[in-house]
């Protein structure tokens, strides 16, 4: 994949032109067909982290034949280093719910949901304004669709998107056996868009600036921009709104504290990137991590030579040990057995060779996991152990 | 009739009784409680008319639905990684001190909750807190300190 | 074709229906792939992953129970990857599991294990989880023991306790490492809305849920020079026993069992089919008596539709979910405690035995027999009526233990007295029997013929239907039953709790009329009880009652009331059914219990 050369700031997803209707009301004169064609074209792919293409989704959901469907927004960010639709759905909801509605327009959907992170419910009564005032609107030009915040509680897998569903639906946040997918069975088992705020907000772009503007930035296989959530080891975090396709030096470059030793892609669910693979890596979708790219949901974690990279893992382990939902034996056990493993290593109680029987089992999680959460485990995990082992040890 | 009997009797008809209901129904019982009792549980399986089990099992999967009393500020103080690298354990040693409590306990006078929990999207500004469901971000021991003292006034006022 | 597609498996191609998953399709070749929270009489729930295999061209693996197959797949069950995973998943369960199999009640028949076995798994290299958790095994239940160390977290039970049953008793609570299977407030089994029937213990593929077992107590009762030790054996166990020691499943074994229990040492081997021939004349009366009270005299206090009583499970079921239902239960006893009742007062008398002596102890199909012998109103002689409840599979325990070689015994015959019994009480182990039973008795008293139906068999409530519906026009009755000429008798049978709860919400809601219920706690009735031989899945059910019926039609005597036993307990000893004495010794009262 071709990396681009330069961090690329744009502006496009906070810039603020307050012309919303204007691309609702246009956007649903536009036949549904021409503006699926335009999304595909645009190569959108999801930013939570999967990137299945947008226009794809939304077809398939438009095709699916059935009374009702439903849109949702994902709006469970809880990845670790994940800070990016708080932001969003803070200073622009009103592109989130216009994209909502347009995708209910294209789909056939007459309701929406957002489903807010139990963590950002201080965001509930700023965001329920909006969605009155735009339903508002809606209602002026006899648009119908309505949208309706779902409070979620404290559970990292819900932003699985069939976890999510389960949850809406009043039960354990545990994820679905796909087949069938949520464009055919979702929420209520109708068919069902669901992506990531983010996602939503680029095609809110896309819609109004059309396909090309969008597709005209990035890299083959990775279009348009993206948002970064940057902390860490860092002396300007934030969230940064990035050209994708750049490559991890020049990103260090510009968001390094002189010394960093290694940055975390993608949260804990991520790659972790030593200093010297920088060079090789870049931020985009197609590739595996040698050779080399990374797909992010945006969660860009610095960690300068004075961190401790048993500690950092010791923190990711922890955190997935609790947050897997606990039905799927590699994933419930797995997570468990990974951190006392580590654990033993490191006090001395298992030889270091038992980080290769670890490595192992984070191969079997990452082949029969049921979802993502248990299947990238494995991701930080061998990318921190086989580039940092020496940490690691007694 | 007892006031929690109500309102979920209230919540029920304003959500339905269906079970898509569920959640938001705990959350509203946990907004006014603190947390979800097993007498608030047993009302809203017959309310909702789903087996008392299964309101408990979807209950403990959520981890802001307490199911054991708290006190009225629950401190949830983020342990994820840059919260944790960025100084979260002299913050809660500050909570700890000042509030003679550990982690898990409520203060003898029910005010307050501590606990930890995990990733609160405020990595850029770790570390960070919530107290209820007000965000406290860049956090060190002087200043959780002065936002403590604070909740205690609002408690000596009322 | 439109509606078969074709796959191939480890090389060999298969066609089958659209729709089939992977383990279908490998199964139609005969190809077994392991599973452990799939189960034949359950929905899917892919979470245990044994099941994976391997999908041509996919980067992960799939679960074969979970994932149907698609035209033109090719799958691998047995490669290099598939045996490496499954190898791996088996030894976390092994790690999550407290693996003291030697100490374990299902030593020698659990799923874990015999896989475990199947990929010898030689070494724990894995960390084990259980002694770092501070389990504690819910001993408190008089039917069931939940030990937590041993659970697998596959949720068999779960949707066993929901599917099936429709009592939810069971959970699965929090998250991640500690999600567990638990119950509301992880209170105690004996606690919440736990009917005791055990479908939890025959659905768990580990010793995380077993029968509580009485077998020391039993041994010692036997062992007691002064004690009479009877043994009574329900209908269902005479087609089960042998499946557990070694048999297939639908092998009727009765006269090898009367002979085995002879061995064990017990005193006097009775049967409860005995009893179930007494529960007709009673249960069978008592509808009569409710028909005419609510048809002629129109009384209304007396309720209809009436349900049948036997099943305990059932019993627990309406006292917690349909309390305001407990009128429409038959106040009839169920056989066992019937016979308990009788047992240390007709049989002490007639043999000449002092009550306090005897132990009595009866072998059931069943876990909540347990409970039902426990419950404080089973004391009508005096004592507790029956003093251990033995399961199908406790019984096989205690053969296995006498060293007894079952296959070698010569049948033998039941001992008297209540040792006689009709094919009507036979069919009590199946669902529908007690009705068919009922109404070869009813029918006949009523109008002095024989029911109208080809050989004594009622057809229409036979089957394994989750619900099945009957009726029978009464024409030209016997002087006495003149009011019920004409009248048609509408009958429902439900078996699996799920299908009591359906029925119940008709009678709740007033959309159906029926007279007559017969309810079953568990799937196929007792022959698919919570005490009977582990596996069990619709087939071994379907083997099973044919065995019942089997049995039914070899016997001469097949009508309840011909029960010369029975007949002969009337004159001695009860006068009529519903006497003083009947009312005493045979029937009982319910307690309403909380939902939630």
């Amino acid at each position: 994949m071709a990396i681009a050369n330069q961090l690329k700031r744009v502006d496009f997803i906070f810039n603020n032109e307050n012309d919303w209707e204007k691309v609702l009301s246009s956007s649903i004169k536009k036949k549904p067909q021409d503006l699926i064609n335009e999304l595909i074209s645009s190569e959108l792919k999801g930013r939570g982290g999967a990137g299945f293409p947008t226009g794809i989704k939304w077809k398939l959901a438009a095709e699916a034949k059935n009374d009702s469907k439903y849109i949702i927004c994902n709006a469970d960010e809880g990845e670790p280093g994940t800070f990016k639709d708080r932001e969003i759905l803070s200073k622009v909801p009103y592109k989130v719910l216009t994209a909502m509605a347009i995708c209910g327009y294209i789909t056939g959907a007459k309701e929406g949901f957002i489903y807010l992170r139990g963590e950002y419910k201080f965001l509930q009564t700023e965001l329920q304004k909006a969605i009155d005032e735009f339903q508002y609107y809606c209602k002026e030009i006899k648009f119908d669709f309505s949208i309706t915040i779902f409070m979620g509680s404290g559970a990292y897998i819900c932003g699985e998107e069939t976890a999510l569903m389960e949850s809406m639906e009043g039960k354990r946040g545990e994820p679905r056996n796909k087949p069938p997918f949520p464009t055919q069975n979702g929420y209520l088992d109708k068919p069902t868009v669901i992506n990531n705020v983010e996602t939503l907000v680029h095609t809110f772009t896309i819609f109004k600036y059309g396909a090309k503007k969008f597709y005209d930035l990035g890299v083959q296989y990775s279009r348009g921009t993206k948002l970064f959530s940057v902390s860490g080891d860092t002396p300007k975090p934030g969230i940064y709104e990035l050209e994708l396709g750049m490559s991890l030096q020049d990103f260090v470059y510009e968001f390094g504290d002189g010394d960093t030793k290694a940055v975390q892609v993608g949260g804990a669910s991520g790659f972790l990137v030593p200093r010297k693979k920088f060079k090789d890596a870049a931020i985009g979708f197609k590739g595996k991590l040698t050779g080399i790219s990374l797909p992010t949901g945006g969660s860009m974690m610095l960690f300068n030579s004075s961190r401790s990279m048993y500690n950092v893992l010791d923190n990711y382990l922890e955190f997935f040990r609790e947050e897997s939902c606990g039905q799927c034996t590699p994933c419930r056990v797995g997570c468990q057995q990974l951190l006392l493993g580590i654990k033993a290593v490191k006090r001395g109680e298992k030889p270091a060779s038992y980080l290769e029987k670890l490595l192992r089992l984070t191969e079997t999680m990452q082949l029969t996991a049921k979802c993502g959460l248990g299947q990238s485990v494995a991701n930080s995990f061998s990318s921190i152990v086989e580039n940092f082992q020496e940490e690691m040890i007694y | 009739m007892n006031p929690i009997r109500s309102l979920i009797r209230e919540l029920a008809e304003k959500h339905g009784r269906r079970r898509e209901s569920l959640l938001p129904i705990m959350l509203a019982v946990v907004e006014r409680e603190k947390y979800l009792s097993e007498y608030s549980m047993v009302e809203i399986a017959r309310e909702v008319d789903i087996p008392a089990a299964e309101v408990y099992g979807t209950a403990t999967f959520y981890s802001f639905i307490e199911t054991k009393p708290t006190g009225k500020y629950i401190i949830r103080i983020c342990k994820t990684i840059t919260c944790s690298m960025k100084g979260k354990n002299l913050v809660l040693f500050a909570i700890q001190d000042m509030l003679k409590i550990k982690l898990g306990e409520t203060t003898p006078d029910k005010r307050f909750t501590l606990m930890e929990t995990n990733c609160l999207g405020w990595c850029h500004k770790a570390p960070a807190m919530m107290v209820n469901n007000d965000v406290y971000t860049e956090l060190t021991p002087e200043k959780v300190r002065d936002i403590l003292s604070g909740y205690m006034k609002i408690n000596e006022l009322n | 074709m439109a509606n078969t597609i074709n796959v191939s498996i480890n090389g060999f191609p298969v066609e089958l229906e659209k729709g089939k998953t992977i383990l279908e399709a490998a199964g139609k070749l005969g190809i077994t792939i392991p599973t452990l929270c799939y189960h034949k009489d359950l929905c899917v729930a892919g979470n245990c992953r044994v099941c994976v295999v391997e999908v041509v061209g996919q980067a992960r693996l799939s679960a074969s129970c979970a994932t149907p197959c698609e035209e033109g797949m090719e799958i691998l069950t047995n490669s290099l990857k598939v045996r490496n995973s499954r190898k791996h998943i088996i030894e976390l369960l092994l790690a999550e599991h407290n693996a003291d199999c030697t100490k374990c009640y299902r030593n020698g028949n659990c799923e874990l294990q015999k896989l475990s076995s199947e990929y010898k798994i030689m070494t724990q290299e894995f960390i084990e989880l259980a002694p770092l958790k501070k389990y504690s095994i819910d001993m408190f239940s008089p039917s069931i023991i939940k030990d937590d160390s041993k659970c697998i977290r596959c949720q068999r039970c779960v949707r066993t306790c929901a599917e099936l049953q429709g009592v939810n008793a069971l959970t699965v609570a929090h998250k991640g490492d500690k999600m567990r299977i638990t119950t509301f407030f992880e209170k105690a089994m004996r606690d919440v809305v736990c009917t005791n029937c055990g479908q939890c213990v025959n659905h768990c593929p580990t010793g995380a849920l077993v029968e509580k077992n009485y077998i020391e107590e039993v041994w010692e009762a036997i062992a007691n020079p002064i004690k009479h030790v009877v043994v009574q054996t329900a209908p269902a166990v005479r087609i089960g026993l042998g499946e557990e020691l070694g048999l297939p499943p639908g092998s009727r074994v009765t006269g090898q069992m009367v002979s085995a229990l002879k061995r064990l040492g017990f005193d006097s081997v009775l049967d409860t089919d005995f009893t179930a021939d007494l529960t007709i004349m009673e249960e069978g009366t008592e509808l009569l008596t409710r028909l005419k009270k609510v048809l002629v005299d129109h009384d209304e206090t007396v309720k209809l539709p009436m349900a049948t009583s036997c099943s305990p499970g059932w019993i627990k079921y309406i006292e917690h979910m349909y309390p305001q239902y407990l009128d429409n239960l038959s106040t009839c006893k169920s056989p066992q405690q019937m016979f308990g009742a009788l047992v240390k007062t007709y049989y002490a008398k007639a043999r000449n035995i002092d009550p306090e002596n005897i132990v009595s102890v009866s072998i059931m199909p069943c876990t909540a027999k347990k409970f039902e012998a426990y419950r404080p109103e089973m004391h009508d002689s005096g004592f507790r009526d029956v003093d251990y409840v033995l399961t199908t599979r406790e019984l096989a325990i205690l053969i296995k233990q006498a060293g007894l070689d079952f296959n070698k015994l010569e049948p033998a015959k039941f001992d008297r007295l209540m040792g006689d019994s009709t094919g009507a009480g036979v069919i009590f182990g199946a669902t529908g029997g007690v009705m068919e039973a009922a109404l070869r008795t009813a029918y006949e008293l009523v109008t002095g013929r024989e029911v109208p139906f080809k050989n004594l068999n009622i057809e229409p409530v036979r089957g394994m239907e989750g619900i099945r519906e009957t009726s029978i026009k009464i024409e030209n009755p016997l002087k006495e039953w003149a009011f019920l000429d004409g009248v048609e008798l509408k009958c429902a049978v439900a078996h699996g709790l799920v299908n009591a709860k359906t029925v119940m919400d008709t009678v709740k809601s007033g959309t159906s009329n029926y007279h007559f219920i017969e309810f079953m706690a568990c799937p196929g009735g007792c022959l698919g009880g919570g005490g009977q031989p582990i596996p069990t899945s619709p087939e071994i059910r379907k083997k099973r009652a044919e065995a019942i019926y089997a049995e039914d039609g070899a016997l001469t005597i097949r009508k309840s009331h011909e029960n010369p036993e029975v007949q002969k307990l009337y004159r001695d000893f009860l006068k009529h059914p519903l006497s003083e004495v009947s009312h005493h010794l045979l029937h009982t009262k319910y307690t309403k219990r909380e939902r939630y």
